[in-house]
């Protein structure tokens, strides 16, 4: 380098000035930036949630007895659950149909005969459409009309005591609650580095080809790192405005443990976004068209982000060859690391692995948009 | 007869040089099928919240046959595959911290007495809450197990719960994502081509050519949406294919039904799409703007998480959402077979969303603010 | 500097080293479909230092290739290119650093403001703070932007953007400024002052420059200049000695007595086995005579017509290097000359007819910018009509508002006897519209985009198909050529032909020129004179001032207000004793306007 090192500081000032008055001009830049964030931030927070809270359940009694009364009162005093007696069972089928229940409970007419013989049988009717909120509602009815009958049985009253029973006693590490927000907030911390790295810098040089902006760029002084570099900064202090935010978010409004170290959740975001901005820059350099470097953004970055992560859908289910393709995506270990530092605690070991694998996607990442961003036409 | 012929004829060439401009293009035809594709079957793999491969680990003091008669139920139900068995108390913190296991169940030295005792034995069941979903349906799992040993052993009748699950017997997830995915995963691509189909001429500089035709408003906006539709309508037959015959979830309604519900699906994402097109001033723009919208549209729609989990507030917001009824409309036409007298609703909320935002786009072709 | 003298190409009557020496240049790209394509057929040339040189040459000549190549942006396929000594394949950062270089769209950042811009580049090639408050000083004095310097590079008008662009390369004295058409697009007043500019800079600083350029009076200022077409240097020289090469050829000759200049020059120029060139000028006719006919053979083409010798011009030795290239290859260009008439006008050309088009008191504003000012004016059936201005003058938005592109605040517009501001789509269907920039559908088909806009029109089933093939074969388009691969001359060809796919009664051209080498734009005028004397009325747009001596009559618009509105030499009568050619009446009407406003307070706000 016959140039001084001077240089290289003036002409990269220079550009991150020029990027950074792009980047805040252009509105639907900052939308994307910040309104979006804040947006997911509220409705992850708010508005969605896989937890089932007073869930309206039909109940029909054939025959009325002390035992099925109290197993009712049982239901009733679950938080889960919001009963409501139907009389019969074509009733509970329509409220169930038109979608006004979530679930019918059953008691038939030979139940308390039965439970007086030492078996009760219950029936259980779930509409099956909404898979998720059916399973956790039967989990839910099973284990309120089981406590019921025990409480019974504890007092002598009931059959079904006696023999010896195996009883579980549960605790939910990490998330007491089993609260949905407390592991989607954090979740969504990937999500948002994402969108503001690869999406919106998969814009970024395309724009500049398409524009015809680079050619008069590239014959100047200016080298091609020094390009890519000034692209990097703006968007890491907005990665970096983003992820305050949803930590606020996180502590202030939804109450969302920060139990590990937050100088480890910095570094490993700021690590996970200038991958993501590499990766950006690399599909823009690459594509040249801001119509194909956005499509290629969302199904290579932003989608698997969503759906192969483990962001909600657990890794530990999926079939070997999906495992194998979510593995590649950086997100994945990006995402187990800071559900892992919100939830869990720091585990300096993990976070060394963690951003061991960052670094590396960071390292050949920095090769491949070098290698597209050179200063020639052909 | 011939008036009409002269309204439609030109509207019929409009659609034509739509179409040969979306599809002549070779990497147009790749972006827009091979990631409905793709998408649908990674999905239908991937987005599930069934068990069928928890890791746990046990912690195994009692060593009695009772203990390994419990273990042995849940081995057998092949949802769970045991990761590790543990010597103390102290190996359960890194199993779970490290996410080996899903879950430890700890069985206490004392549990084989206290059962041959015929009182109560407590067994621990240590679950990773980090995603609490998937633990939820673990516990629930191990829960039906415990009741299966506790019902089975001599003497303890137990109680008995018969499940009916409407629609979807065996409660798969899977059923719930892949059919609502005919109607969520085209509108991404809808709503851009719509948005792009305006913005790119005006970039390109042939809307004026084509404003200066004497196409009213109207034509132009019938021959821009129609082939956005058809775009759409061919992705979710896409995903319908694959979910009829590569996944195998039973259709219970009729076809033709779905498609109305797809067809005034789609057409409220046009409309939507071509009125953002009509208010960006590039393509760029019109991406953004896009992107803007999908992303609370998706997340309200309830494909995931079910709109009655949400606050009031963002469940009325949710009226102004396509993607929640198309996704509502598909789910109860696909699984429940539901009739258009049970459904009929659902189109209300998309017609009034197409009938405000079409003509607005139209409108917007030629008075947006220069 | 080390310097690398090839060994056959000596140093010709150079006093300055070369700065460029290029030898057997290859570059091949691949072609739209497929096949390679060779942009550069083995140049070599020379520049020498501190002169400015001018590489001329049409479309597809190779001097974009060439300048991209010597700028270090393209590598060669194969032979020698040294820059400032430098190789320009292995050095191309060195050689980056030292030069300066503005493309042919100078890649402004439009959202950055012009002192943004001028910073930017400042800071890039490490001009030092002190000397650059008096050189950005000089250069918005120079480029007359200091005004406006907070304002948006994206909200100035083409001309001021590419004195913008020319101000952030000359930002520092480079050692060899590279000029890819600075003023393709421009006004012939911006183009006085970039070139004022170019010249001043080169005075004073000594500057090397290489430019590129179509137009011929500005090749014709530099001291050198080269000559290409198709990747072939034709010939190189001095101004002066390329001109030789036509001397005794060039004459003028005066239509007769009511006949319209470009009737004479339609007539000459259908002659190519007698006639290089001919255009129409001053309300006669400059023409070109082949070396290998006789002076006294040109008797019948002039029908009575006199024609005297003038002195030769660049353009003239321009002209005939390059229809002997042109012809090397293949014969003479084919006559674009068809039978299918073109209008459903009908010959009903009039002087004296109703007009077509009626224009009073029209105003367009935008918030409290008035972008036209009261204009009026008739347009007659059948007459070729001129709408001339600077850029941002307000002829774009007149054009937009009688195509019905856009509407009019107030006044009273009638096109083809149909009220604008009430039945628009009506009078739409009696128009064609070729816009600016080509816009029609470039990854479709020629016949695809022909069908479609035909349809557009209403035309149907046979009706259609017979007028799609007739107006490919008068325009000589091959249906099948992806319109968006066809060279620059053919998209204009291809935008002629929807535009007059329904036998429209009024054709509106914006700029049909712009960025058009002269060969085509003969060819484009041709068809121009022949639609009008089937009885299309034509209204065009352009920057050639020389080509408002084809028009009937012509408009000059500056600051939305209508300056001059006349023939073609009763608008150069009234510019005085400066409007000798069209150019300079033009500027002298502009300049007078607004030197007239400037004394006048209280007259409307200047435009941007």
């Amino acid at each position: 380098m016959s140039v001084p090192r001077s240089g290289f500081v003036q002409r990269l000032t220079a550009l991150v000035r020029k990027e950074m008055r792009q980047m805040v001009r252009d509105r639907s830049n900052l939308l994307v930036g910040f309104l979006l964030p804040l947006a997911l931030i509220l409705l992850f927070g708010y508005g969605l949630s896989f937890d089932v809270r007073n869930a309206p359940v039909a109940v029909v009694i054939d025959t009325p007895s002390v035992a099925v009364r109290e197993v009712v009162s049982g239901l009733e005093g679950s938080r889960y659950l919001a009963p409501r007696r139907v009389t019969t069972m074509a009733e509970a089928e329509h409220l169930l149909g038109d979608g006004s229940v979530d679930a019918i409970v059953h008691f038939p007419v030979d139940f308390a005969r039965r439970y007086a013989a030492g078996s009760a049988r219950v029936q259980i009717v779930l509409n099956g459409i909404d898979s998720v909120t059916a399973s956790t509602l039967e989990a839910y009815l099973s284990g309120a009309i089981s406590k019921a009958l025990e409480h019974r049985g504890d007092r002598g009253e009931g059959a079904l005591s006696g023999a010896g029973q195996v009883e579980i006693v549960q605790r939910v590490w990490f998330n007491e609650t089993s609260n949905s927000t407390w592991y989607l907030v954090p979740g969504l911390v990937v999500l948002i580095m994402t969108l503001v790295g690869a999406f919106l810098t998969s814009l970024l040089v395309a724009r500049e080809w398409e524009r015809g902006t680079l050619e008069s760029l590239f014959v100047t002084p200016v080298r091609p790192v020094e390009i890519v570099l000034a692209k990097l900064v703006p968007y890491i202090l907005v990665g970096l405005v983003d992820l305050a935010m949803c930590l606020v978010a996180a502590r202030v409004l939804f109450d969302v443990p920060i139990r590990g170290s937050l100088l480890a959740v910095l570094v490993s975001s700021t690590m996970y976004l200038i991958v993501s901005l590499l990766l950006g820059l690399w599909i823009s350099g690459a594509t040249r068209n801001q119509f194909a470097a956005s499509q290629v953004a969302l199904l290579t970055s932003f989608m698997p982000a969503m759906m192969l992560s483990g962001f909600v859908f657990d890794l530990r289910n999926v079939p070997i060859g999906v495992e194998i393709a979510a593995q590649i995506v950086p997100a994945t270990h990006f995402m187990m690391l800071i559900k892992t530092l919100f939830l869990a605690g720091t585990d300096w070991a993990m976070v060394a692995r963690s951003c061991a694998i960052l670094g590396g996607y960071a390292l050949l990442l920095t090769f491949l948009t070098r290698r597209t961003v050179r200063k020639r036409l052909d | 007869m011939e008036a009409l012929s002269a309204l439609i004829f030109p509207i019929l060439t409009l659609i034509r040089k739509e179409l040969l401009a979306i599809f002549k293009d070779p990497a147009n035809r790749i972006v827009l099928f091979a990631p409905a594709f793709v998408q649908t079957l990674l999905f239908g793999y991937a987005a599930s919240f069934d068990l069928t491969n928890v890791p746990y680990a046990v912690l195994d003091q009692s060593h009695s046959a009772a203990s390994s008669e419990l273990l042995a139920r849940l081995d057998g139900t092949g949802v769970f595959r045991r990761e590790a068995t543990l010597a103390n108390a102290n190996q359960i913190a890194q199993v779970i911290d490290k996410q080996r296991a899903l879950m430890v169940i700890a069985i206490p030295a004392d549990f084989a007495e206290t059962l041959a005792a015929g009182r109560r034995a407590p067994v621990q069941l240590i679950l990773d809450g980090r995603n609490s979903t998937t633990a939820g349906s673990a516990s629930a799992y191990v829960a039906s197990v415990v009741a299966a040993f506790n019902a089975g052993r001599e003497g303890g009748q137990g109680l008995e719960l018969v499940r009916r699950a409407w629609f979807n017997p065996n409660l798969e997830s899977r059923w719930q994502i892949v059919p609502a995915m005919v109607a969520t995963l085209s509108v991404l691509q809808t709503l851009l081509l719509a948005a792009l189909s305006v913005a790119r001429e005006r970039e390109q500089g042939t809307f004026d050519q084509l404003l200066v035709t004497p196409l009213t408003p109207l034509q132009i906006l019938v021959g821009k949406s129609v082939p956005s539709i058809v775009v759409g309508m061919l992705q979710s037959t896409i995903v319908l294919l694959i979910s009829l015959f590569w996944f195998d979830i039973p259709m219970s309604g009729s076809v033709w039904l779905l498609y109305l519900g797809l067809l005034g699906f789609t057409g409220a994402s046009v409309g939507i799409g071509m009125s953002l097109s009509s208010v960006a001033l590039n393509m760029q723009q019109a991406m953004l703007y896009t992107f803007l919208i999908i992303m609370p549209l998706t997340l309200l729609s309830g494909l995931i998480t079910p709109v009655r989990n949400m606050p009031e507030v963002l469940q009325v917001a949710t009226y102004a959402n396509p993607l929640r009824f198309g996704v509502d409309l598909v789910r109860r036409v696909y699984l429940e077979g539901a009739g258009l007298t049970d459904i009929y609703h659902d189109f209300i909320p998309m017609f009034v969303i197409a009938a405000l935002t079409l003509p607005l786009a139209a409108w917007l072709f030629r008075h947006r603010l220069a | 500097m080390s310097l690398a003298l090839d060994s056959h190409g000596a140093r010709k009557g150079g006093h300055a080293p070369p700065i460029i020496v290029a030898r057997d240049l290859v570059k091949t790209f691949e072609g739209p479909d497929g096949a390679p394509f060779d942009a550069l057929k083995g140049i070599s040339f020379e520049v020498a230092a501190g002169r400015l040189t001018a590489l001329v040459g049409p479309d597809g000549a190779g001097k974009t290739t060439l300048m991209r190549m010597i700028a270090g942006l393209l590598r060669a396929d194969g032979g020698g290119l040294q820059v400032l000594g430098h190789d320009a394949a292995q050095d191309a950062q060195e050689i980056q650093s030292r030069i300066s270089y503005m493309p042919q769209r100078f890649g402004l950042y439009e959202d950055l403001s012009i002192q943004e811009n001028l910073d930017l580049y400042a800071d890039l090639h490490g001009v030092p703070a002190n000397l650059r408050r008096e050189r950005f000083a000089r250069l918005l004095e120079m480029t007359d932007l200091a005004r406006f310097t907070a304002r948006p590079a994206g909200n100035l008008s083409g001309g001021m953007k590419q004195k913008l662009g020319l101000a952030c390369t000359l930002v520092r004295v480079p050692d060899l400024l590279l000029l890819d058409e600075p003023s393709v697009g421009v006004d012939p007043l911006s183009r006085r002052d970039l070139w004022e500019i170019i010249e001043q800079m080169i005075a004073q600083e000594g500057l090397s420059v290489l430019v590129s350029t179509a137009y011929m009076d500005e090749a014709a200022r530099c001291e050198r200049v080269h000559v290409f077409n198709k990747g072939e240097q034709l010939a190189e020289g001095t101004p002066g000695e390329l001109r030789a090469r036509v001397a005794g050829l060039t004459y003028v000759a005066a239509p007769r007595e009511g006949e319209p200049a470009r009737d004479l020059q339609a007539r000459l120029i259908d002659a190519p086995d007698r006639i290089v060139d001919a255009v129409p000028s001053g309300g006669e006719v400059h023409f070109i005579r082949r070396p290998e006919c006789a002076a006294d053979s040109l008797v019948d083409l002039l029908v009575g017509c006199e024609a005297r010798s003038r002195e030769e011009e660049l353009e003239d030795a321009f002209m005939l290097l390059l229809r002997a290239h042109e012809e090397e290859g293949e014969p003479t260009a084919p006559d674009q000359g068809g039978e299918v008439a073109l209008s459903s006008a009908g010959p009903e050309r009039g002087q004296d007819g109703a007009p077509i088009i009626v224009v009073r008191d029209l105003v367009r504003r935008f918030g409290d910018f008035t972008a036209v000012a009261s204009t009026s004016f008739d347009v007659r059936p059948g007459e070729i009509f001129g709408l001339l201005g600077p850029n941002g003058a307000g002829k774009t938005t007149t054009f937009r508002m009688l195509c019905g592109l856009l509407p009019a605040s107030s006044g009273h517009l009638e096109v083809a006897g149909v009220n604008l501001r009430q039945t628009r789509a009506n009078a739409r269907r009696r128009i064609g519209y070729v816009a600016q920039k080509f816009s029609l559908y470039a990854n479709l088909s020629v016949r695809e985009n022909l069908e479609f806009f035909g349809g557009a029109y209403g035309l149907r089933g046979g009706t259609l198909r017979a007028r799609v093939r007739a107006i490919e074969a008068r325009f000589d388009l091959d249906p099948q050529a992806q319109s968006g691969n066809l060279p620059h001359g053919y998209k204009q060809r291809l935008a002629m032909a929807a535009g007059l796919l329904h036998g429209p009664r009024i054709l509106f051209l914006d700029e049909p020129t712009s960025g058009i080498d002269p060969l085509a734009r003969r060819a484009f005028w041709r068809t121009i004179t022949q639609l009008s004397q089937e009885g299309v009325t034509i209204i065009v747009t352009t920057h050639f001032m020389e080509e408002a001596e084809y028009c009937d009559r012509i408009a000059i618009q500056d600051a939305g207000r209508l300056l001059a509105l006349g023939t073609p030499r009763a608008v150069r009568e009234e510019a005085g004793p400066r409007g000798q050619d069209m150019n300079s009446a033009f500027i002298a009407i502009v300049e007078n306007a607004r030197a007239q406003e400037r004394t006048m307070p209280g007259g409307p706000e200047s435009v941007a």
